[in-house]
Parts: structure tokens; C-alpha cells; sequence
């Protein structure tokens, strides 16, 4: 055999050899990707899950039953002096011409028992919405108007879902047949779900007030955690000496990012309410708390993304004659922006949804009033959600779910907005 | 060719050959320089003056410390934490490693290219005109826009880019770069301009221009070139300087080190034996 031949058929057998271990390559990459494929859709299908059961139990709470009834806005009843003032008509006594509509409507109700479950059928917030009526336009006193006014809860229900569960009763039920007869129902859209604080009447209640309670906690929060954890890590990533206490520092952070959330809450209640004296329940100790939480990531976050930035611009920049500092401000910090940006929008959003820390310091206590600054007692959409989810009534069920649509949808933005700005930001180089 | 025909440098002690030092017109000196990475010495003992208006290229194999001699003359050791800097090097007889020199000043005196072409991923113009910016060189937006157009213009890029002045910088092509880079480093007018292997990423025809472009700069600025080509250090330079192992094997004018080598280390890299 010549040389040549040799060789040829030295590379008959790598090609064979190739060839073969080429197919089996092939089987184990076409198995992987199969195995991340099954692994993603798994995942999608488990969101998917979620989120109808979520929507599908929480979409009835957006709407709301009304019951329309014919009111005579009696001058004697509202305001027998004539006066026409604000205060007087703040007072008059709306719920009673409410009741006495109701029994002009069903006049065979005699019992005092059934003329007092007659009156539940419509909220006790009716009255409120009568007033309001009223103080919009008091020339309508002395006439008679058809107002559509909201309906108890447990009506409201068994018009949504109709008799299963119904908590009304045989006669209860007889006269809503004849209101649904006479057309006096309809549903609307449930504007008091995003309008009004918390309560006790499902009917009543909305998510206005921990949705405020949420916007200053997350103001706080983010008004402290991103200048604090963005210096932190510029200081630590830039200008620190390397030495054992930086070292030492370091690993703290990076424990810190993995304390239980709600340790930081113990830490709050000890440090802020007791030591501090600052008062409980309010945003501004909820807001101190999470800014705790959220600095580790941020600084994690702000230090990768420092880091990523290539040498040759530093070089750049110092090689002109750049100051250090002026390095740091004028490329390197634009720079890694994106990322920092990222990276703080990731804690705001774990902030968002985060309850355990929160309880510690006292935001989990019933309070209906929506509040109006740092200082007020407030509770926060994830709390909210936890007390509604604990309440028997089915009404609060379907707003449980609500509310964790917005939550959700919060977050859904938040993180859409994080994509935007590292897009916005990104610079190739 | 095999590596027992390369002559161990660092065990022979011996004098630079050639001329290493000038009476006069010096523009920087360095004197018993030794450079240690932590434990690692990088440079060995080397003594060498730059004239002024010439272009001193540093020629010799790779990881013979061009790069690290050429980065202490500005300082841009610094940067590196390990890096101990030994020896006197002085700029128009002001020490550069005295505690009280300004790095930023002595950096805005003694400028530099970089191998890779690295602008800032900013406008053109912002790219130009940021050394002025920082140095407080003028306030003035008509004055800046001149020293853009004459920085652009000297380094022959002002005919591509002046409709695009606010392109990012990052968009040029890779030789465009290397000659925004060139114009950035001039815009404020350094004495000095070190250039480590300016060349190397770009193809022949901007090599050419960029060499035209050296070759013109020499007469305002003094120039230091690292370069592995032979030919670009023999079309470029005055005087040439030959590293190995750290040590400075020789320095001469240009036209004598490629026709009579005074050191057979030399002659061996330069006639290719090695490198
Ligand atoms: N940052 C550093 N840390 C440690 N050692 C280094 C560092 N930079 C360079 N060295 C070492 O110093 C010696 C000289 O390196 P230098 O980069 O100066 O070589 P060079 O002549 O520029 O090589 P090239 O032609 O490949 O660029 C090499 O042995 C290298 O390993
Ligand atoms: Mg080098």
C-alpha cells in the first residue's frame, strides 16, 4: 500500500469515526432541547393555570349589583327648615327614605323581622350614595327620582352566581324575583372596588386605600434604596480599597440578600417603633423596612452591572486624563445604568409583594380610611389581600382575587417598564 | 529557528548598545527604570531618552515589556494594583512618579493610543472635544467646535465624519476609530503621544494613513510607537529601540538598526529569526 492510499484510508476511518460519534452529539442536543422545551411549556401552562383560575374567580368583583328604586326626596324628611346647608343636608337621614321606597315597593311585608331583612337587600352604603346625590344638585329635593343604588353583597352574589351557597332567604328570594321582574337589577361597573378603603361590607370595600398605602411605601422605598444602594456599590466597586474590611463587607451584603424577609421586619419593629418611637402601621416605618430589604439586591445588582463595564473605556477615559471620579460619573455610570435600573425595578417589585416584614410593623390592622401622607396608619396591596382572603364572606373572596389581578398587573408593568429603560439605555460599545 | 537559538537575555548583564541617551532637546528620560508585576519583574534596569519631534519606535518580541515601559510613562501603570514602578523617569526634568505630580495633568501632557481602538460610546464630537472639556480648555462653543474640525482634520478623518459629527463614535468603521482615538488624543495638545500598537487591528490602507498621519504629527509632538511590524517602525521612526525580556537590548537611529545591528539579538529579531 502506498502512502497516499494509507492516508486515504486513514481518513475514510476519521470520517466514519466523525460520522458516528456526530449522530450521537446530535441525539443528546435534540434530547436537551426537547427536555428545556418540556421544562418551558410546563411553566407557561402552570402560569396559564394561575392566571384564569385568578381572573376567572376575580372578574365578577369588578362588577357590582344595583337595584333601582324610586325615591321621594321628601323636603320634610331632608331639610324641613328650608336652609339648603351643607351641613343639614350632610345629616338628614337618607337610609330611612331608602326604607320607606323599599316598603311602598312590597307593601305586603308586614313582620317587623322580614321588614329588617326587606332593608338588607340594598347596601347600608346606599344611603351615602343617595346623599352624595343629593348634595350634587339639591334642587331635586322635593321630587321623586329613580336611582340605581348598590345592593347588599349577598344579593350582589346570588345575582352574579345565582342560588348556590345564596345566603338569602325563601322570602328574600321571592321579592328579588319580583325586583328581577319588574327590571329593578342590573349590574355596573364596580367603581367603588378602586375608589374606596377597606370595610367591613364586601360591598363597601376597595383597594384605593392599600393601593395609596403601597405607592408610599414604594416612594419611600425607592426614594431611599436607590441612591443609598447605587453609592453604596459605586463606592465599594470603585473607589474601596481592597482589603479585609471591604472583604469583610462584602460577604455581609451578600448573607443579607439571603435573610428571611421577615427578620427585617423584627428589625423594624425594634429599631423604628420601639427605639425610634416612630408610629405603627405607617408607611414611612413600612417603606424604612423594605429599603433595608431591597438594598442588598440593588447593590448585588449595581456592582454586577459596574463590573460588566469594559476596561478599555476606563482606560479611555483615564488615559485623557480623567480624573477617577469624573471616570466613574461621565462613562462608567452611564454605562452600567441599564443595569442598575434593572436591578433596582427587580427590588421595587419584590418590595410590592412583599407581606411578611410588613405584618411585623403593625400594617395588617383593619383601616378604612384611604391615607393621605407617610405618617398615616396604612395597609399595603399584599396585606390587603391577606386580610381579605381570611374573611368568611364569599364577596371577599372574589375581591381577593381581584386584587391580586392589580397587584398583578402592577408587576407585570414594572417589569415591562425594566425591560424598556435597559432597551432605552443600552448602548452598544 | 527552534528556541535554543535565541541567546538567554536575562542571564548577561550587560550595557544598552547603541545610543540610549542624547545631549540634548530630550523631551522625557528614564533612568534605571525596573518594573515588577507583585514578585514578577517586568523590566529590567533600562535607561533611555526620547528627543524631542522624534518617533521612537520600541520593536521586540512579545511579552518583552514594550507595553509595560510604554504605560509608565504616563502612568497608566497605575491602574494596575500590583505594579511597582522603580527608577527616575522624567518629563522636561519634572519627575513623573514624584508624589506631587497630578497624573491627570501629566496624562493630559502625555497621551495615548490604545491597541484596540476604545472611543467612547458617545457622539463623534463628544468624543473630540471631551479632553478640552475636562481640562477647562475653553469655555467658548465656537472654540470647541475649531479644535474639533482641527483635531478631526489633522487626523485625516474630518472629510468622512463631518456630516456626522453626532454619529456615536462606536459606528465608525475599526481604522475610522483608530483615528478618532488619534484626533481625541490631540485635541489637547500633549507633548507627548504613545501609541502601543496603534495599528494592529486595521488593514493596510488605513495603516498607511495613519502612518502619514505620524509622520506629520512629528512635527509638533514627540511620539513614542510600539509596533511588531519591522517595516512600519522602519517607515515611521527616527530612532528604534529594542526590547527583550524586559531588558533594552539596543537603541539607534532607524536606518542603523535595520542595516547594522550592534547586538546579534537584534539581528536575529530583525532578521526574523525570532519573534
Ligand atoms: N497586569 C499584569 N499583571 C501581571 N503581569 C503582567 C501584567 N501585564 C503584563 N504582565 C507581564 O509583563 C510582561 C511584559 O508584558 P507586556 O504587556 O509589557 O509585553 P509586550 O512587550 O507589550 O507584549 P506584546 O507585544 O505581546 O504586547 C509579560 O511577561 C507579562 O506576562
Ligand atoms: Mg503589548
Amino acid at each position: 500500500m502506498s502512502k497516499l492510499q494509507k492516508a486515504a484510508i486513514k481518513r475514510r476511518d476519521i470520517r466514519e469515526a466523525v460520522e458516528q460519534s456526530l449522530r450521537a452529539r446530535k441525539r443528546r442536543s435534540w434530547r436537551f432541547r426537547l427536555v428545556g422545551l418540556v421544562a418551558v411549556l410546563t411553566g407557561l401552562l402552570l402560569l396559564a393555570i394561575m392566571f384564569t383560575s385568578i381572573a376567572s374567580k376575580g372578574y365578577s368583583a369588578f362588577e357590582r349589583t344595583e337595584v333601582l328604586l324610586d325615591i321621594d326626596l321628601e323636603e320634610a324628611v331632608i331639610d324641613p327648615e328650608k336652609t339648603r346647608s351643607e351641613e343639614v343636608l350632610m345629616r338628614a337621614d337618607y337610609t330611612g327614605l331608602i326604607k320607606t321606597s323599599l316598603r311602598k315597593l312590597f307593601p305586603q311585608v308586614k313582620k317587623r323581622k322580614q321588614k329588617r331583612a326587606l332593608y338588607r337587600l340594598v347596601s347600608t352604603g346606599a344611603g351615602d350614595q343617595l346623599r352624595d346625590r343629593v348634595l350634587q344638585d339639591p334642587s331635586i329635593i322635593g321630587s321623586r327620582v329613580s336611582v340605581w343604588l348598590i345592593a347588599d353583597d349577598d344579593l350582589d352574589q346570588y345575582y352574579k352566581h345565582g342560588d348556590s351557597q345564596s345566603r338569602l332567604k325563601d322570602y328574600q328570594l321571592q321579592w328579588v324575583a319580583q325586583l328581577n321582574a319588574d327590571q329593578r337589577l342590573r349590574t355596573a361597573f364596580n367603581s367603588t372596588f378602586f375608589t374606596a378603603g377597606d370595610s367591613r361590607e364586601p360591598e363597601l370595600a376597595g383597594i384605593r386605600g392599600a393601593l395609596t398605602g403601597s405607592f408610599f411605601v414604594i416612594l419611600i422605598t425607592l426614594g431611599l434604596s436607590l441612591p443609598l444602594g447605587v453609592s453604596a456599590a459605586i463606592y465599594l466597586e470603585e473607589f474601596a480599597p481592597r482589603n479585609r474590611w471591604t472583604d469583610l463587607i462584602e460577604v455581609n451584603i451578600n448573607n443579607l440578600a439571603a435573610v428571611p424577609s421577615i427578620v427585617f421586619g423584627l428589625l423594624g419593629l425594634a429599631v423604628f417603633i420601639n427605639f425610634m418611637g416612630l408610629p405603627r402601621s405607617a408607611p414611612l416605618v413600612g417603606g424604612l423596612v423594605l429599603t433595608l430589604m431591597t438594598l442588598p439586591t440593588i447593590i448585588i445588582a449595581s456592582r454586577a452591572a459596574l463590573k460588566s463595564v469594559p476596561p478599555s473605556i476606563r482606560e479611555a477615559a483615564l488615559g485623557m486624563g480623567a480624573s477617577k471620579t469624573q471616570m466613574v460619573f461621565q462613562h462608567v455610570l452611564p454605562l452600567a445604568m441599564p443595569g442598575m435600573l434593572t436591578g433596582t425595578i427587580i427590588g421595587m417589585a419584590q418590595a410590592l409583594g412583599e407581606t411578611a416584614p410588613l405584618l411585623m410593623i403593625g400594617m395588617v390592622a383593619f383601616i378604612a380610611d384611604v391615607p393621605t401622607g407617610p405618617l398615616d396608619s396604612a395597609t399595603v396591596l399584599p396585606v390587603q389581600i391577606y386580610l381579605w382572603a381570611d374573611s368568611p364572606e364569599r364577596a371577599f373572596m372574589e375581591r381577593t382575587s381581584a386584587a391580586i389581578l392589580v397587584l398583578l398587573a402592577f408587576l407585570v408593568l414594572m417589569n415591562l417598564l425594566a425591560i424598556w429603560l435597559r432597551r432605552k439605555f443600552e448602548r452598544r460599545w | 529557528m527552534t528556541e535554543a537559538t535565541i541567546p538567554d537575555a536575562s542571564e548577561r548583564d550587560e550595557q544598552t548598545v547603541g545610543k540610549p541617551q542624547l545631549e540634548k532637546k530630550v523631551s522625557m528620560s528614564c533612568r534605571n527604570v525596573d518594573v515588577f508585576y507583585g514578585e514578577k519583574q517586568a523590566i529590567f534596569d533600562v535607561s533611555l531618552d526620547i528627543g524631542k519631534h522624534e518617533v521612537l519606535a520600541m520593536i521586540g518580541p512579545s511579552g518583552c515589556g514594550k507595553s509595560t515601559f510604554l504605560r509608565c510613562l504616563n502612568r497608566m501603570n497605575d491602574t494596575i494594583d500590583i505594579c511597582r514602578v522603580l527608577g527616575s523617569l522624567r518629563l522636561d526634568d519634572e519627575d513623573i512618579y514624584d508624589p506631587k505630580m497630578d497624573v491627570e495633568l501629566l496624562r493630559a501632557r502625555v497621551g495615548m493610543v490604545f491597541q484596540k481602538p476604545n472611543p467612547f460610546p458617545k457622539s463623534i464630537y463628544e468624543n473630540v472635544a471631551y479632553g478640552a472639556r475636562i481640562h477647562g480648555l475653553t469655555r467658548d462653543k465656537t472654540e470647541l467646535d475649531e479644535i474639533v474640525e482641527n483635531s478631526l482634520a489633522r487626523a485625516g478623518l474630518w472629510e468622512e465624519v463631518k456630516d456626522r459629527l453626532d454619529d456615536v463614535g462606536t459606528g465608525l468603521s475599526g481604522g475610522q476609530q483608530q483615528r478618532l482615538c488619534i484626533a481625541r488624543a490631540i485635541a489637547i495638545n500633549p507633548e507627548v503621544i504613545l501609541m502601543d500598537e496603534p495599528c494592529s487591528a486595521l488593514d493596510p490602507i488605513a495603516t498607511a494613513t495613519v502612518e502619514e498621519l505620524i509622520d506629520e504629527l512629528r512635527q509638533r509632538y514627540t511620539i513614542v510607537i510600539v509596533t511588531h511590524s519591522m517595516q512600519q517602525a522602519a517607515r515611521v521612526s527616527q530612532r528604534t529601540a529594542y526590547f527583550h525580556m524586559g531588558k533594552l537590548i539596543e537603541v539607534d537611529k532607524t536606518d542603523r538598526i535595520f542595516t547594522n545591528p550592534g547586538h546579534e539579538l537584534t539581528e536575529a529579531y530583525i532578521t526574523g529569526r525570532f519573534g
